[in-house]
């Protein structure tokens, strides 16, 4: 009985280890879309790299989605360099390792001329080796933790100087918090960005009363929800990510906690999160982002009303999105500067870039290949949208390893790997 | 936070452990199939219960929608019985006794209804609206949230359910000898292939009805499944396979012993100790908290 058993126990934990990594790597690629056309010199290839299956699906097709947006309307307008644009589509399946191989296919085999790509911070490293190594370029689209400046990389979401440092600076001198509540999901970009918050809290003289993490996937949050009440935090720093969310603000609903009693700053839900969360149960919680579907500029409506006309009135715009979609804009610019598609060229001609996106103007950074970008600190409303309450008056500069910040350096933050 | 919430709280949890774990005591426990699709009739239930709110949201007055979810548990439990009988007569049927085969099978089958999930209702999220009687808590700072308190209200009438039908009917009886001693149980004459059937069918239903409690949770997605699967297979192993006083027990002391280390220390880190102390335990004890105790040579 008792090696039965044990061998049943051990074949249990075998067959559930195959069932989550299979899981995980689960999906296959869709494909690229073959080479015929580039070698008669009329079109230029460039990879779309994003997970169209697992986890990470929902977000990155939208993303995608926001690429081959502006790469139609590039095309219909002339195309680059006299030439259209061709996409060559890859998946990586959200599995870091799939990114990687799969860049290298879009580098070596298809030869394409740059990458748009990646979401999580996982699959940007794993990404960075390859690019570095082919001297290729990759447009990143998702804001992030910061602490990194591949030359090969370009950023286009925020570096924590204009999301998250700015958004608790609102948290102390606008709304008078005192107490700071950090929670996050277990991984790289929720710890980093508490690591500075921490840093910046005590420099700001404010309490940090506890910093919290959940394993990804976390669904039961009734013992933090019991701590967050005991201990009372003005506000709650919340870097959670995916299904996580809908856990925590169910459960807070249930609690009878409401944004009146425990306000929330969140830097992981834009739009679509809010969406699949309920808007009801986020009405009147902050986030902190560079863009809104409400911004209001001329470029905005246009391109919101392209987004919905091409994919659906029911799909919504969020800062990911439009950074995805300055992306391959500013690729373009660049390209037409430098008068060529070379790597070593386009990265040369991107510093001082101008380009008046749906989110208002922003700049590329000759140093640290980042973009300035307006910070914008937003509310949820119950019927979905989220509107600005408080924006900079002008871009912000980036600066992904917080050199500007005497309290950063005083703090010697360095990055987690 | 004070004791009385750490209580509640480990209750619940046991709650939501025992529920989830119920219907694998008895696919498992008493018929000893490694199903691991169980955590796919939890995901059935939920999305049932997310239909049959839609149904009752689109066609019937606003008035009656809060019977969607009374309707929903006993729904989803006929549901999941009905999905759960077409699977034993179509796989796991042919695999009793072959162990290492029905849990690749029935893996197999976990998959394919994870996809189906996702091919019918999409891979984004779907969450279902709890009842107006069930919003809200009770309590001031020690707050009970009624979600929770019927969660476990839900968890004792089905314990009650399986332990009367078990121990107290002469179908449980049979159910019962079908399982401990299948050719004996036939020379007296029992359709043992009707009782598989329909016992992993009452299995499945479970399943079913615990899809429906915690879909008042958190959203329900294809993956829900996977989530419990890990948890289930640990509650039923660690109270000793083939008795619900363990399935019980084993809840109880996995839920309560995960929110005092929860509380102690931190999210992640209690889940690892749970599976620590799970893991020594079973070193020590490998027939787990209770177990069945039999004459028979190749126990």
């Amino acid at each position: 009985m008792k090696c039965k058993l044990l061998k049943k126990l051990a074949l249990i934990t075998a067959g559930i280890v195959t069932a989550v990594s299979m899981s995980a790597c689960g999906g296959n690629s869709s494909g690229g879309e073959g080479g015929s056309e580039s070698a008669d010199g009329e079109t230029v290839k460039v990879g779309l790299l994003h997970s169209l299956s697992g986890t990470m699906a929902i977000s990155e097709t939208s993303v995608r989605d926001a690429e081959l947006l502006a790469i139609e309307e590039i095309n219909a307008a002339g195309g680059v360099l006299g030439k259209q644009i061709e996409a060559v589509e890859e998946d990586g399946a959200s599995e870091p390792s799939k990114f990687a191989e799969k860049a290298q296919k879009l580098i070596q085999d298809d030869e394409v001329a740059t990458i748009f790509g990646c979401w999580t911070s996982a699959s940007r490293k794993a990404v960075k080796p390859v690019v570095e190594g082919n001297n290729a370029l990759l447009w990143y689209p998702v804001q992030y933790e910061g602490m990194e400046s591949s030359p090969n990389i370009m950023y286009m979401g925020a570096a924590p100087n204009q999301q998250a440092v700015p958004a608790i600076e609102y948290c102390a001198e606008d709304m008078g918090y005192k107490t700071f509540y950090l929670l996050g999901s277990d991984y790289v970009f929720p710890q980093t960005a508490n690591m500075i918050a921490k840093a910046q809290i005590s420099a700001l003289g404010l309490e940090t009363v506890a910093e919290q993490y959940v394993p990804m996937g976390h669904t039961d949050f009734q013992t933090i929800i019991a701590d967050i009440k005991s201990k009372q935090p003005d506000v709650v720093i919340n870097t959670l990510n995916g299904d996580s969310n809908v856990a925590f603000f169910k459960q807070l609903a249930d609690a009878g906690v409401s944004s009146d009693d425990v306000m929330t700053m969140s830097f992981s839900i834009a739009e679509e999160e809010v969406n699949s969360i309920g808007a009801n149960l986020l009405d009147g919680h902050l986030v902190a982002w560079n863009y809104y579907m409400t911004t209001d500029t001329p470029e905005n409506e246009k391109f919101v009303a392209a987004y919905k006309a091409k994919f659906g009135e029911d799909r919504v715009t969020s800062d990911p999105v439009e950074a995805a979609y300055i992306g391959v804009y500013l690729w373009k610019a660049a390209c037409e500067a430098a008068g060529s598609f070379d790597v070593d060229a386009v990265k040369a001609a991107a510093g001082g870039i101008e380009f008046q996106a749906p989110e208002g103007k922003v700049v590329v950074n000759a140093e640290n290949q980042h973009i300035s970008k307006t910070v914008r600190i937003g509310k949820i409303s119950a019927d979905g949208t989220i509107n600005e309450v408080k924006a900079t008056d002008a871009p912000v500069e980036p600066d992904p390893y917080l050199t500007t910040y005497d309290w950063a350096v005083a703090a010697n933050l360095q990055p987690l790997e | 936070m004070d004791i009385a919430t750490m209580i509640f709280n480990g209750i619940s949890t046991s709650s939501i452990l025992l529920l989830t774990a119920l219907g694998l005591a008895i696919t498992f426990g008493l018929m000893r199939v490694i199903n691991m699709a169980h955590g796919e009739f939890i995901m059935i239930g939920a999305y049932t219960t997310y239909v049959v709110q839609d149904i009752f949201s689109k066609n019937l007055p606003e008035s009656f929608f809060d019977l969607y979810y009374i309707v929903s548990l006993f729904v989803s439990f006929g549901v999941a019985f009905l999905i759960g009988v077409i699977l034993e007569r179509l796989v796991i049927s042919r695999l009793y006794g072959r162990e290492i085969d029905s849990l690749l099978a029935t893996w197999g089958v976990s998959l394919v209804l994870q996809q189906a999930a996702r091919s019918i209702f999409g891979a984004q999220p779907v969450n279902v609206k709890a009842p107006s009687f069930l919003q809200g808590s009770i309590g001031g700072t020690t707050s009970f949230s009624y979600v929770r308190l019927f969660i476990i209200f839900v968890m004792v009438i089905c314990l009650l359910g399986i332990w009367l039908l078990m121990y107290k009917t002469s179908f449980g009886a049979r159910m019962r000898a079908t399982m401990q001693n299948r050719s004996m149980a036939q020379c007296l004459g029992i359709n043992t292939k009707v009782m598989d059937c329909v016992t992993f069918g009452i299995g499945s239903g479970l399943a079913g009805i615990a899809g429906c409690s915690i879909s008042l949770l958190f959203s329900i997605d294809s993956t829900l499944g996977t989530k419990y699967i890990v948890d289930t297979f640990m509650v039923v192993v660690l109270g000793g396979v083939g008795k619900l006083i363990g399935t019980f027990t084993g809840a109880g002391v996995i839920g309560i012993s995960n929110i005092t280390l929860e509380t102690l220390t931190s999210a992640s880190i209690a889940k690892f100790l749970v599976l620590i102390l799970v893991i020594v335990f079973l070193q020590w004890k490998p027939q787990g908290l209770f177990a069945i105790k039999s004459r028979s040579l190749d126990e």
